[in-house]
């Protein structure tokens, strides 16, 4: 056996997925086992504690071991592993099927390590909860749902894992259920996620109308050959597989439902809401890159509504105080940069973004969480009913917690593009293919949400880590670090965000050694999608818009970054806010953006109270009103006639004779005249 | 043969409940439910081994039999399964020992009547799933009438005398229709061919005119549909179910509704390919069956009553099974099969949870309740479940019947497809608000405080639903196998006779030796 790899590396030949199914068996189990838990042994925190994590850092071995056996034989075509057949009726064939290629690789690498790490620093964060063992359960069903979505080898599977994790996201942000606010969280990220499913649907049935199949390679072979360019299939099926993106990924006009996600607790957002769930959309652009490279209007909507949600959401976040609700607007930005990616056909780019935004927004969640947790127990200490994520009433807490402090600002340089941080690499590589494919507005959008995204991080830091604390004096004494097992994972993630992007170095920057990597890894799975656009006319300009070439943008952009973070702290540090009680709420144009543009209130008077008055309506008019109506009148009806018959059955004989001789004279008349 | 391969499984099926019924009447008042009980779960046993007996890939009936009854009116007792009616008689097997076991501790006067009730019920259900000779059929339609109309005026709410008096008018309405078709057919049958006959296998070869087609085809479909129950011939089933007692909801929701999308798809459509077929009838039943889907979603979105909203979610998933079947597809058809189980479980299930909260509570009102996992965690873990199967998520039973019966019915009619496919974004928006306001939240009325979680009887009660509710979902092969060669054999035959139809009467082939003693002159 030792020797197959270099065999096989000369010759392409198979790849054999290992252990394929315990992949999404062992966090199964573990869900069950903490299930099970969650009823049977709620006291029990050692059980959980070891299943939850042992499970998915097991998957992640596994995984690990997959990874280095592709690359070993550098397969060019995927692995399908069937399972069993699922549906079958008719002409459809849905089965089982896993696919094991470069891309659900990477995939399954982020989704199993972040989650690993996250699992870890649960089990600090959640160590005092009541429901510790459903918590794990939840997290661990996330997981196996998560793999799932990466591993469907058609488009059903997908869709099973995507709505899987769309009901973990419900049960964790609901998952502090008696608080009201909360669990009409996880029903609205349900229900607006419904809505993009929606759309997953349609393109299913369009997909299966037009192919015959589901399978992505079966699809994805036939199309370029079988449908026309820019035709109306493909780009039909591909702006609902779009619809389906903005709600899992929350772009717009569907991410209302992410900020509101912040009530689950902080390891969630950070695993769910940040590095793993809502990055499903863009892998399932990416996935399906050879329909969205077919459809250029697609292509063209996908990169307009990413630009459009990157700036919208960042020009938000700059007015939050909710220290999760920054975090959170700052997801869905980001999260609108890898769609400009993916829709301009850089898909490379787009999830290499995918990845390093794992690690850095993981790490500044999980960050945020250690500041909510000191808070939460100082306020605890003190019986305040103070917000603890409220940034107003932080302040200062460098001194307190310093790896906490540290990290989140590596956390913070690397989503800022600070070279050579993650970030940097990442993001400019998007930012460049922007503009050299020439999508200038949106490149110039782009540029702007990386400055904002640079000024609302550090405000946050400074809001949080510096100048004074603002918890309170009684409270103060109370603050201090997280324990190991939560600044150990913060510590990995952070370590993971400075690197985290040396897989790809352009050529074009001086000095540094291009590396290729994962555009090379990614390379087989991304080819025929990308041989689609160059022979339609994608070229690479190899300048920006205006001029210059990708070193100097680089340059300028991350200097331009910098500048941005020098002069927000510079113009924050030495402010005072008041602590969050005590604060009016801003005006102006802060207040529209505190208020999100009001994008809430505007969806709840259009959509959802008319939609509730018109389901009213249905009920107390048509149905009690006009249906059951005719029916009881007309049993009134029946009544009353026979009450008007029964006027004539008077029990006496004259009017019986009456009657009789009345018919009779009739009789005879007709007869007679 | 053996036994499971011949007709007197069905048989034994059908004289088991009614033995029982005899035998609680007997019963002492406590002992009542427990012969109840042991009687259906013998029945559901018996019925079991049919699973595995029953070949697949044939659409031929099997365990057939056919004796002579009433011999010079062409009636006898005929049965016999397929796919389609496998399914069926199972999913009834399957419900009752849920229903009854849930009764247990509802149901606390006339005991022995009421089990003896749901047991002639289960005789008659089993008997219209199987019955193959339209008189017989019709006599199982009319005998189900009956204990459905007792229980719930007897053990019913308090509006429970209106319900019973609505849920019969409507179905007598129907079933008087049908029955002057099914004697019109009989009549057709007659005078084309000379002889009388009342058996399936022999009404559903005869070729009947476009126009006579239908006349006929919408008095079976008004029984029918109003069964299903099709907008805008729905509001009895929100009474209906409001005020039946659980089991009486779960028999109802459970397999009765059944009794309409199976007679379309056994009789109306076959004996009425034609029409059945045409345009007009065919999008008159794909708007009615969206308009259930969307509007019966709408309204039960806003209802208070946590019954009343599951019986106006029936109405939705209903409307889904009904364009299954109207599209035509062999996909869609399936779905619509499947759906009908997946509902029966779903469903019946909900209703026993919903029964569950009112025999603590007394009340049904959503607004009651309000944090209710918090008191009744593992009550709450099988509503969820329960919840997201009736929404349809992907693992669940409800996803394969609702993703079939969309997909097949894209590939005949698009837009429809896609109108019902809102339903589930819908279904979230009805659901979910419901497990919310009272799962969720704090434990903010006093008399939930102290609320008991179900008990082993009533987690026996509710388990194997959840496990099927997992099964179908994620191996519904087994099933889809049952009905794959009936399905496919009923739309060739469908597509068949269609084409088939005579515009004019065929001329008449009477054979006088065959002459019966019904003395209609034939000119």
């Amino acid at each position: 056996m030792l020797s197959l790899p270099l065999l096989l590396q000369e010759t392409h030949a198979a790849y054999e997925p290992i252990l394929p199914a315990w992949i999404l068996l062992l966090p199964l189990i573990g869900a069950a086992v903490n299930g099970v838990g969650a009823f049977n042994w709620r006291g029990n925190k050692l059980i959980p504690s070891v299943v939850g994590p042992a499970a998915v850092i097991g998957a992640f071995a596994i995984v690990v071991g997959n990874f280095l056996a592709m690359q070993a034989a550098a397969p060019h075509d995927p692995a399908i592993v069937s399972l069993w057949t699922w549906m079958a009726a008719g002409d459809l064939r849905v089965g089982v099927d896993l696919q094991f290629d470069q891309l659900s690789m990477l995939m399954m690498l982020v989704v199993t390590g972040v989650s690993s790490v996250i699992h870890v620093y649960s089990i600090g964060y959640m160590r005092e909860d009541p429901g510790y063992s459903r918590y794990f359960a939840y997290l661990n069903l996330f997981v196996f749902f998560m793999l799932v979505l990466v591993l469907g080898a058609n488009f059903a599977i997908t869709f099973v894992g995507w709505e899987g994790v769309g009901l973990c996201s419900y049960l964790l942000i609901g998952f502090w259920y008696e608080n009201r606010e909360f669990a009409s969280a996880g029903k609205k990220a349900f229900i607006v996620n419904r809505i993009g499913d929606f759309g997953f649907l349609v393109a299913m049935f369009l997909v299966f109308v037009h192919f015959g199949t589901l399978g992505y390679e079966s699809v994805f072979a036939a199309a370029p050959t079988t449908r026309a360019y820019g035709g109306v299939v493909v780009t039909a099926i591909t702006l609902f597989l779009f619809l389906g993106c903005t709600g899992k990924s929350a772009q717009i006009p569907l991410y209302v439902w992410l900020p509101d996600a912040m009530a689950g607790p902080t390891p969630v957002s950070a695993l769910i809401h940040a590095a793993t769930m809502v990055t499903a959309g863009v892998y399932l652009v990416a996935r399906s890159s050879v329909l969205f490279a077919m459809a250029p209007v697609s292509q063209a909507v996908v990169a307009a509504i990413g630009a459009g949600t990157a700036l919208l959401a960042a020009t938000i976040a700059t007015q939050q105080y909710d220290i999760k609700k920054v975090l959170a607007y700052s997801t869905v930005s980001q999260l609108g940069y890898m769609f400009v990616a993916v829709g301009i056909g850089a898909y490379t780019a787009g999830i290499f973004h995918l990845r390093t935004h794992a690690f850095f927004k993981a790490l500044l969640f999980l960050g945020s969480g250690a500041v909510i947790h000191a808070m939460h127990h100082a306020y605890h200490e003190v019986h305040s009913h103070e917000d603890p994520n409220d940034m107003r009433n932080q302040g200062g807490l460098k001194r307190f917690m310093p790896i906490t402090f540290a990290t989140m600002w590596i956390g913070t340089l690397a989503i800022s593009g600070i070279f050579p941080l993650a970030g940097f690499f990442s993001k400019d590589e998007i930012i460049w293919y922007t503009g050299a494919y020439g999508y200038g507005i949106l490149w110039g959008i782009a540029l702007l949400a990386a400055l904002l995204t640079a000024g609302y991080m550090t405000r946050l830091l400074v809001m949080t880590f510096h100048g004074e604390n603002r918890t309170g004096a009684d409270a103060e004494p109370h603050l201090h670090e997280v324990p190991a097992v939560m600044w150990i994972p913060l510590a990995i993630l952070a370590l993971l965000s400075i690197v985290g992007g040396w897989v790809n170095i352009p050529d074009a920057l001086p000095g540094l050694p291009a590396v290729h990597a994962l555009h090379d890894w990614l390379h087989p799975v991304f080819e025929p999608a990308r041989g689609i656009l160059e022979a339609h006319g994608l070229h690479d300009a190899h300048s920006s818009p205006i001029g210059g070439g990708e070193a100097m943008w680089a340059g300028i952009s991350t200097v331009a970054a910098a500048v941005v973070i020098l002069l927000t702290f510079r113009a924050l540090v030495r402010r005072t806010w008041e602590p969050a009680a005590d604060s009016a709420e801003p005006t102006g144009l802060a207040g529209v953006l505190y208020n999100k543009w009001y994008v809430d209130e505007l969806y709840d008077r259009v959509i959802v109270r008319p939609l509730l008055a018109l389901w009213r309506g249905c009920w107390r008019i048509v149905d009690a009103g006009l249906i059951d109506g005719s029916i009881n009148g007309l049993a009134a009806g029946t009544r009353a006639v026979g009450w008007i018959g029964s006027l004539f059955q008077t029990g006496r004989v004259a009017t019986y004779m009456f009657y009789f001789v009345t018919g009779v004279l009739v009789i005879l008349a007709t007869f007679l005249l | 043969m053996s036994f499971f391969e011949s007709h007197w499984v069905l048989t034994v099926l059908l004289l088991l409940p009614l033995a029982g019924a005899v035998a609680c009447l007997f019963a002492g008042k406590d002992e009542a439910k427990h012969v109840a009980l042991i009687t259906s779960v013998a029945a559901f046993v018996l019925s079991l081994p049919l699973f595995w007996v029953f070949r697949e890939g044939t659409p031929a009936i099997q365990n057939y039999v056919s004796i002579p009854w009433i011999g010079q009116w062409g009636i006898g007792y005929t049965v016999g399964v397929d796919g389609i009616s496998l399914l069926m008689v199972l999913l009834t097997t399957f419900i009752m020992p849920m229903a009854i076991l849930g009764s247990y501790s509802y149901i606390k006067r006339q005991e022995p009547t009421y089990y003896a009730m749901l047991l002639l019920l289960m005789t008659a259900m089993i008997g219209v799933f199987i019955a193959l000779d339209m008189f017989l059929f019709f006599l199982f339609w009319e005998l189900m009438l009956i204990p459905m109309y007792f229980i719930i005026g007897v053990w019913g709410g308090e509006r429970r005398i209106y319900a019973a008096i609505k849920f019969f008018l409507f179905t007598a309405v129907g079933s008087l229709l049908m029955l002057v078709a099914i004697v019109t057919l009989v009549y057709l049958y007659f005078r084309q061919y000379g002889v009388v006959t009342f058996a399936y296998n022999d009404l559903v070869e005869l070729p009947v005119t476009k126009s006579a087609q239908f006349w006929l085809f919408s008095a079976f479909a008004l029984a029918f549909a109003i069964k299903v129950p099709l907008f805008p011939v729905h509001t009895w089933l929100p009474d209906a179910h409001v005020e039946a007692p659980t089991a009486g909801s779960v028999i109802l929701a459970g397999v009765l509704l059944k009794m309409g999308t199976y007679g379309f798809l056994r009789f109306a459509m076959p004996f009425f390919a034609y029409a059945a077929t045409s345009d007009a009838v065919v999008y008159t039943i794909l708007t009615l069956a969206l308009i259930g889907i969307v509007y019966g979603a709408w309204v039960a979105a806003v209802q208070p009553d946590a019954k009343k909203l599951v019986a106006y979610t029936s109405v939705a998933h209903l409307g889904f099974v009904m364009m299954g079947l109207f599209a035509l597809t062999s996909e869609s058809i399936q779905g619509g099969i499947l759906q009908m189980v997946n509902h029966g479980i779903s469903t019946g299930a909900l209703f026993l949870l919903i029964g569950m909260l009112y025999e603590r509570r007394h009340t049904r009102m959503i607004e009651d309740f309000g944090g209710i996992a918090k008191v009744m965690p593992f009550f709450a873990f099988a509503f969820v479940v329960v919840a997201l199967s009736s929404i349809g998520l992907p693992g669940t039973n409800g996803f394969v019947g609702e993703f079939l019966i969309l997909i097949g019915t894209f590939r005949t009619h698009p837009i429809a497809a896609v109108i019902a496919a809102t339903g589930v974004v819908f279904a979230a928006a009805y659901m979910l608000p419901m497990v919310q306001r009272v799962l969720y939240g704090p434990v903010d009325q006093e008399e939930n405080r102290d609320l008991t979680d179900i008990n082993l009887r009533e987690r026996v009660v509710l388990f194997p639903a959840l496990a099927m509710i997992v099964l179908i979902g994620v191996y519904p092969g087994p099933f889809l196998e049952k009905t794959s060669a009936s399905v496919d054999a009923l739309l060739e035959q469908i597509e068949l006779r269609a084409r088939q139809a005579p515009l004019e009467p065929l001329g008449t082939d009477v054979r006088f030796d065959h002459m019966p003693v019904l003395g209609v002159d034939e000119d």
